[in-house]
């Protein structure tokens, strides 16, 4: 207020001011309706910064177990290590939940904005444990159906139809299509990976798979959402570098002892240069 | 579950989802087409002659929103009503202007602020989500907003149609409605960006006020009045 009277431009008579100040404080139809409004805008508000808080916690948590799922292509003892990241996993699973507690009884299309990068990141995680366990891809009903979880309410179970005990949260089809599309390029650096441990069966593999789910997302198209086409062009670049290790691998494997397979590969995606395969 | 039944599966979600959505656009194109022919209606009070006809102004346009009714009732059936959020972006704009027109209708019959609960009942929705579509309080704030607008615009042309007592009535109304949205606390979104206007209509209605004061034109209906 200060500031508007200092600066020059015509002022309306003192006695409006007062008004207006007189008007704030007053019990006002108008202001007692603001104030609920304040109250439910803050209340919404904060919902809203609690599910983003709980959403990057399911994100660093899911980046985690990724890093660690990286880890079983050089690793004697993979069963270790596909065992912690079902522990990590369950941890995600339970942020995942608290979030569902969150969205009880609320439109979760509101809110989706919040927890859409954990979710995404959650099925990315999870679609790579599952590829490295079943060689397949999860499907979203696996994943729904390891979304649902029960609340033991103290006290009150007995008053509570039994419905309200059970809470789902829902991967919605948009979001586990975006969270596949990011799995394929942790696919293709464990392609990568693999090559540099000497193993040659991974990499034809994992181009196979790729290669369905690329003919997949050809297959939707620009039918889903907007992010989609966007991570198709990257899908793209992931799918041609594991099509050319096993290019690299077919041509010159048998030439070369399987220690140096590595070395091959790496100046091979180092310097895509047509005169190399003449060298 | 192959990748190919998966995707295919998905691809059947999402074709049914773009189904949905080419529904919900047909019939908010009708809604923005019976918006539009109220805003003209409305828009006649800032001409000179406009003035003495405001009673029946608004009762044409009380007729308009019978319109409108039915056609937010079509719209409801569009869609499953739980997923209100889920396409809330189709109708947000067009559910903003028609909380404005009725806000701003409301004004010119009783000169008091709308309620939500009025608009909502004007529209023919509900207020709370719990049943069924209803007008989300931020485009509830948004149509009042646009409203504060349209008065400023308003007070100028009074004074021009020679009405010297509305923008004191107005410049009353504003400043209300103005600590009103002091209280709030926005965030940094769309809402929080069309409230930064409203110091600007604020600033235009003081300065109307403050024309008419320093030339004793406010005074002198009044006592006009009086005599």
């Amino acid at each position: 207020m200060n500031k508007r009277e200092g600066d020059g431009v015509p002022r309306k008579n003192t006695d409006a001011v007062q008004e207006r100040d007189g008007s704030a404080n007053s019990s006002s139809p108008v202001i007692a309706a603001f104030k609920v409004f304040q109250q439910e805008l803050d209340t919404k508000h904060d919902k809203y910064e609690r599910l983003v808080k709980l959403s990057r916690d399911v994100t660093i948590e899911s980046k985690r177990t990724i890093f660690l799922l990286h880890r079983v292509t050089s690793v004697t003892d993979p069963e270790a290590i596909l065992k912690e990241a079902e522990v990590k996993l369950e941890g995600v699973r339970q942020k995942i939940g608290q979030i569902a507690e969150e969205l009880r009884g609320e439109d979760i299309h509101q809110f989706h904005r919040a927890f859409t990068p954990g979710i995404q990141e959650f099925v990315e995680a999870v679609s790579f444990l599952h590829y490295i366990q079943h060689r397949s891809l999860i499907s979203l009903e696996e994943i729904n159906a390891r979304l649902v979880f029960m609340r033991a309410e103290k006290g009150s179970a007995e008053d509570l139809p039994p419905g309200a005990q059970v809470l789902t949260f829902q991967v919605t089809p948009s979001d586990y299509l975006l969270g596949v599309a990011d799995l394929t390029g942790e696919l293709m650096r464990m392609c990568i990976s693999s090559v540099g441990n000497g193993d040659i069966d991974t990499p034809f593999q994992l181009s196979q798979f790729l290669r369905q789910i690329h003919d997949g997302f050809s297959f939707i198209g620009n039918t889903g959402p907007y992010e989609v086409s966007k991570k198709l062009h990257t899908l793209r670049q992931s799918l041609g570098k594991v099509e050319d290790a096993c290019y690299a691998l077919k041509v010159r494997g048998s030439e070369i002892p399987k220690h140096m397979l590595a070395d091959v590969f790496s100046s091979r995606s180092a310097l895509i240069d047509p005169e190399e395969g003449v060298i | 579950m192959s990748v190919t039944e998966m995707f295919s599966y998905i691809q059947g979600f999402l074709s049914a989802d773009q189904d949905v959505r080419e529904d919900i656009r047909k019939v908010v194109q009708t809604l923005e087409q019976t918006a539009r022919e109220i805003l003209t209606v409305l828009q006649s009070v800032h001409q000179p002659s406009g003035f003495k006809e405001i009673p029946s102004k608004c009762a044409k346009v009380r007729e308009l929103f019978c319109t409108v009714r039915t056609q937010i009732a079509d719209l409801k059936t569009k869609f499953p009503m739980e997923q209100y959020y889920r396409f809330h972006e189709h109708w947000r704009f067009v559910l903003q202007r028609l909380a404005f027109l009725a806000a701003f209708v409301v004004y010119l019959e009783s000169e008091a602020l709308v309620t939500r609960e009025e608009v909502a009942q004007i529209l023919g929705i509900e207020v709370v989500r719990e049943k069924g579509f209803h007008l989300d309080v931020e485009d509830y704030l948004a149509g009042v907003l646009i409203m504060a607008s349209e008065l400023s615009r308003l007070a100028v042309n009074s004074v021009t149609a020679g009405d010297y007592t509305r923008p004191l009535r107005i410049s009353n109304f504003i400043n209300e409605l103005d600590s009103g949205f002091r209280l709030l606390n926005l965030k940094n979104d769309p809402l929080r960006k069309r409230y930064d206007g409203l110091k600007y209509d604020v600033k235009k209605i003081e300065e109307v006020v403050y024309d008419l004061s320093i030339r004793g034109l406010a005074k002198e209906q009044e006592s006009a009045v009086e005599k």
